[in-house]
């Protein structure tokens, strides 16, 4: 359990501390957090990913600063119409954003099943979930490539 | 005594108008007290960042589906949840939801397995509501419980199972999924994980139309000129024709159901839910792949 970054590993301890409603309701507050889309990105949508998974339109950027620990940025585009997906964006930009590539990358795929979202959100919507960390682990790679 | 009917003139072409509400209709008659509003929304979260008020939210994961079998509730869970949210036998329920109805139209199909007597969905759906700057809140509603009647689901007439779909190759099907679903090449995408199934493509003989084909850009019904020449011109159903619909787990199929059965009048559709979840894993079924309907196996 010691594979997720700190901040990744207080989230998840939220989320296991509470009942199902109240886990809703922190993801509620999560979406609602999800920071802005700088302003390099407004104007160029078509450099972002869209992440088809997660049934809604969902945009994501990886950057990979070129210091020695090549910490990850990570940039979220999600309507507000989507307050499920902005909160999944969320947790990974709260949990990920300014993680060294390499903690990144050894975040386990279902780390999200620890959350315990799937007997409030359908299975099938939390894909989009391992979707989104999937599209971003391969980002980090091809961008962390020598 | 049931509110009267929107007489919009766009409904009155349908089969069925009494069937559909316009959100003009919907903000003179919200606190009728034969009506109770019911949010539908594909995101579980969507409803708590508002609604209109007064609705009440209805989930289709956690409330419509069985927790443990791949099936709807029974006639003692619908009823306890009808009877928790103040809907009883005799109210007339208006529901909305995002994304072209999509999930209001499965709950409103839900509702008809019940055989609830008044079930009407809102045109436009929960963007229509909010592109005209109408009221939304985050007050829950204060609904007194009622007392719904346990009916039994009747899944005969609009549900249709595997082995009914099996028996039914060769006549009128309807693919609602994309192009790319219906076509196979979506599970065939490299290093892209896909929801469900292991096999791609459709039900040999099936009709390709996108659901969403049936909404207009503001989400409300096409006119029915428009859906007459897609459904019965493009994908050649008549209305004598006996149909089954489907998608990935029955939910955007559920709104093309909506609107064979109540705008076109359509007396014979059934849903398939178990849909391409269901076809795609199942062994020796057969699958057509590629744009064309594909040939059913034992016909000519």
């Amino acid at each position: 359990m010691s594979t997720l970054p700190p901040k990744l590993t207080e989230l998840v301890e939220d989320f296991e501390a509470v009942g199902p409603s109240d886990r809703l309701q922190l993801l509620l507050e999560l979406s609602r957090e999800l920071p802005e889309l700088p302003e390099r990105f407004l104007d160029h949508r078509e450099e972002m990913e869209q992440v088809p998974e997660c049934q809604t339109p969902l945009f994501l950027a990886v950057e990979v600063a070129p210091d020695r620990e090549r910490r990850v940025r990570l940039f979220f585009a999600a309507p507000a119409e989507s307050p499920t997906t902005r909160g999944f964006a969320s947790i990974m930009a709260t949990g990920l954003d300014g993680e060294p590539a390499a903690d990144v990358l050894a975040v386990p795929d279902d780390f999200y099943v620890r959350l315990g979202l799937a007997e409030a959100v359908s299975p099938l919507r939390l894909r989009g979930m391992a979707a989104m960390l999937s599209r971003i682990k391969r980002q980090v790679r091809d961008r962390s490539a020598p | 005594m049931p509110p009267t009917p929107d007489t919009d003139p766009k409904f009155t072409e349908y089969a069925h108008p009494e069937r559909l509400v316009t959100t003009t209709w919907l903000a003179e008659h919200a606190d009728d007290p034969g009506i109770v509003i019911v949010e539908s929304d594909e995101d579980v979260l969507l409803y708590d960042t508002g609604h209109i008020p007064g609705a009440v939210k209805v989930d289709w994961h956690t409330e419509l589906n069985d927790p443990v079998t791949r099936d709807y509730v029974d006639g003692a869970r619908f009823a306890e949840l009808m009877s928790a949210k103040g809907i009883s036998r005799d109210t007339t329920v208006v529901v909305y939801g995002d994304k072209n109805n999509w999930w209001a139209a499965y709950a409103l199909w839900v509702f008809t397995l019940f055989g609830h007597p008044d079930a009407r969905l809102l045109d436009g759906g929960r963007a229509k509501w909010i592109a005209e700057d109408r009221p939304m809140t985050t007050e829950a509603p204060a609904r007194e419980r009622s007392d719904y009647p346990v009916v039994e689901r009747d899944d005969s007439a609009i549900r249709a199972f595997r082995d009914e779909v099996l028996a039914h190759l060769g006549k009128p099907l309807v693919d609602v999924r994309s192009p790319g679903e219906y076509t196979g090449e979506l599970l065939h995408m490299p290093d892209y994980p896909q929801e469900g199934a292991v096999r791609g493509g459709h039900i040999p003989g099936a009709a390709s139309v996108p659901w969403a084909r049936a909404a207009a850009a503001d989400a409300t019904f096409r006119p029915r000129a428009e859906l007459e020449a897609i459904y019965a011109g493009e994908a050649g159903l008549s209305p004598d024709d006996d149909v089954v619909v489907y998608c990935r787990i029955g939910e955007r199929s559920s709104h093309t159901w909506f609107v064979l059965t109540h705008l076109l009048g359509y007396p014979t559709v059934r849903n398939y839910d178990g849909s391409w979840t269901e076809w795609g894993n199942t062994v020796r079924v057969p699958i057509a792949t590629g744009s064309e309907p594909g040939r059913v196996p034992g016909s000519p």
